[in-house]
């Protein structure tokens, strides 16, 4: 029914196509036939409760963590249709540093803390192979001006910022090489309220502007409803419920999702 | 393959060496393996290879790994110069010389040109090397991106894909911090166009000497269990930024002793009142040229 409504044209093809998708963490832990489709523009939202297997399901896209079985089909610019679990470890990576993006909840995680803003952001760009000083820095400076982050702390280090300012950092270190595809793990964790809906925002906006597909994994359903056009509901790692956002939190149908939706604190 | 020809065979030297240590003071199966791996080593210029570095009589960080590489390829018909930061009177290149002399019976000499096989710490010597000729390097430090990744599986899997972009990390920093690449020593290298390498802590001064050297250059880190090596006339580059290309720092004083202007120059605290006096880092060049300049020898 969401594939009537959206309607894609002839020639247009998923991004990213998962299939059977499972990792099994042992006493049913990590994820379990997962499948779904994410299309060229597209946010998808991965909701569940702590442990239903949201995270396993990114570590396995971005290549943390290697699935059991299933498959992952995606359309890239550098190599045309791949299988992504099947790529040599060269062409994955290359894949991971020029067209995904991975955002972790912990900024730490995907900054360097130690080296300067300006250096995190240019890093992508030196391992494609940009060599010129000038030009780095120019880009870096850009790229945390449309991340509204303030230019003249180019060559601090990420220790220094804010939280929220870090979370900034790390997405415009993910951007810089223009990915196709985004995986996000709670973008928002451990950021307060105004800071959260800033960042929602910013992010709306540079989705829109890049043409970005994202896969953005969260319990708050309230990033879901700002953000998402699709969502998945997850319980001990099988995927209970897809649709679309509106959909799927107006009228849930599966009793988890029920569970989910009733208990979003009223504002 | 016959009991005869399994037995080691230890080379007869021309001088006496010690009794009672087998020659060159490793065993000789000990070496073999040194032998091979250095073999690998040149092999994949520039990769590291690891080998089972042994205890040696004097501790790790004093020279282990270069001492082993010396031990595993000296041979009586070899002439053996060590220097440490380019001198040859040092403590270190002193004991180690005269370690050699004693385990190998080997002819030891302070000349470059004269050396088939030259030992260095930290520095690579001013007269250029010949064909024929080895140089062996003590490492420190071997991995070349241990500054942004301290995990060993993960450096030896960006080595395997060369992907050498964190490299360049540090490069950025420098720039951004200083304005300029400010690492003066242990530069990196791209060797082969292919491995990402540290030279050692020789002055950026040197790395110039590194590129295409008729002279076979071996790396031992002792402590580390590294070998490495840029095999004759490989092209060896210093890593920069087009817009920041690497340049050697040159001391704008000549040499005190000997009047060069085209070696490496240690600073020297000469007396109490804080004078200064600058004098070439390698001893037996500045030597050799007050010899030439008529000059009575003042030892740098």
């Amino acid at each position: 029914m969401s594939r009537a409504l959206q309607e894609p044209a002839a020639e247009v093809r998923p991004l990213l196509s998962v299939s059977g998708l499972t990792k099994d963490h042992g006493g049913g832990h990590g994820c379990h036939d997962v499948a779904f489709e994410l299309w060229p523009g597209e946010i998808l939202g991965v909701v569940g409760e702590s442990g239903a297997g949201k995270s396993t399901l990114l570590d396995c896209l971005g290549g943390f963590a290697a699935p059991d079985a299933g498959r992952a089909d995606y359309q890239s610019r550098l190599f045309g249709p791949v299988e992504i679990f099947g790529l040599s470890e060269a062409r994955r990576r290359r894949l991971a540093r020029s067209e995904w993006g991975f955002v972790h909840q912990d900024a730490r995680r995907g900054l360097r803390l130690s080296v300067s803003a300006g250096g995190n952001i240019g890093e992508r760009l030196m391992a494609g192979g940009a060599r010129h000083y000038g030009d780095l820095r120019a880009r870096a400076g850009a790229w945390l001006e449309r991340l509204e982050l303030d230019p003249s702390r180019l060559d601090e280090a990420p220790r220094q910022f804010s939280g929220g300012m870090r979370q900034r950092l790390q997405i415009a270190r993910n951007l810089v090489t223009e990915p196709r595809l985004l995986l996000m793990d709670e973008p928002t964790g451990g950021l307060d309220l105004s800071v959260q809906a800033r960042l929602l925002d910013l992010l709306r906006g540079l989705v829109r502007d890049l043409g970005l597909s994202v896969v953005l994994v969260t319990h708050d359903l309230g990033v879901v409803r700002l953000l998402c056009d699709r969502m998945l509901v997850m319980e001990r790692g099988r995927v209970v419920e897809e649709g679309l956002t509106d959909q799927v939190l107006e009228d849930p149908q599966h009793a988890h999702s029920q569970r989910l939706v009733a208990s979003i604190l009223p504002v | 393959m016959t009991a005869e020809s399994s037995r080691p065979r230890v080379p007869q030297g021309a001088g006496s060496a010690r009794p009672g240590y087998n020659y060159a003071f490793l065993d000789e199966a000990t070496k073999r393996e040194i032998r091979r791996k250095l073999l690998k080593a040149v092999a994949i210029p520039g990769h590291q290879v690891p080998f089972s570095s042994r205890e040696m009589p004097l501790p790790p960080g004093w020279g282990t790994g270069g001492i082993q590489v010396t031990a595993s390829l000296v041979g009586p018909a070899d002439v053996l110069k060590v220097i440490d930061q380019g001198a040859d009177d040092t403590t270190n290149a002193v004991s180690i010389r005269r370690f050699f002399a004693e385990t190998a019976g080997v002819e030891t000499t302070t000349s470059t040109r004269r050396a088939s096989l030259i030992q260095t710490r930290h520095r690579i010597p001013e007269t250029p090397l010949a064909e024929g000729q080895i140089l062996v390097f003590q490492v420190p430090l071997p991995e070349p991106l241990r500054f942004l990744e301290p995990r060993e599986s993960e450096t030896r899997r960006l080595h395997a894909l060369a992907e050498y972009g964190s490299a360049y990390v540090s490069l950025y920093e420098q720039v951004a911090r200083h304005g300029r690449i400010a690492q003066s020593y242990d530069y990196p290298v791209m060797v082969g166009g292919r491995y990402l390498m540290r030279p050692s802590p020789i002055p950026s001064f040197d790395n110039p000497k590194l590129d295409r050297n008729p002279a076979l250059l071996l790396f031992g880190a002792g402590r580390e269990r590294r070998l490495y090596a840029v095999p004759p006339y490989t092209p060896v580059e210093s890593l920069s930024f087009e817009d920041r290309p690497f340049a050697v720092e040159r001391s704008p004083q000549a040499c005190d002793l000997c009047g060069a202007t085209d070696s490496f120059l240690d600073e020297i605290v000469a007396d109490d009142a804080g004078s200064r006096l600058f004098a070439c880092s390698d001893s037996e060049y500045c030597n050799e040229r007050q010899r030439r300049l008529g000059r009575s020898v003042v030892a740098p």
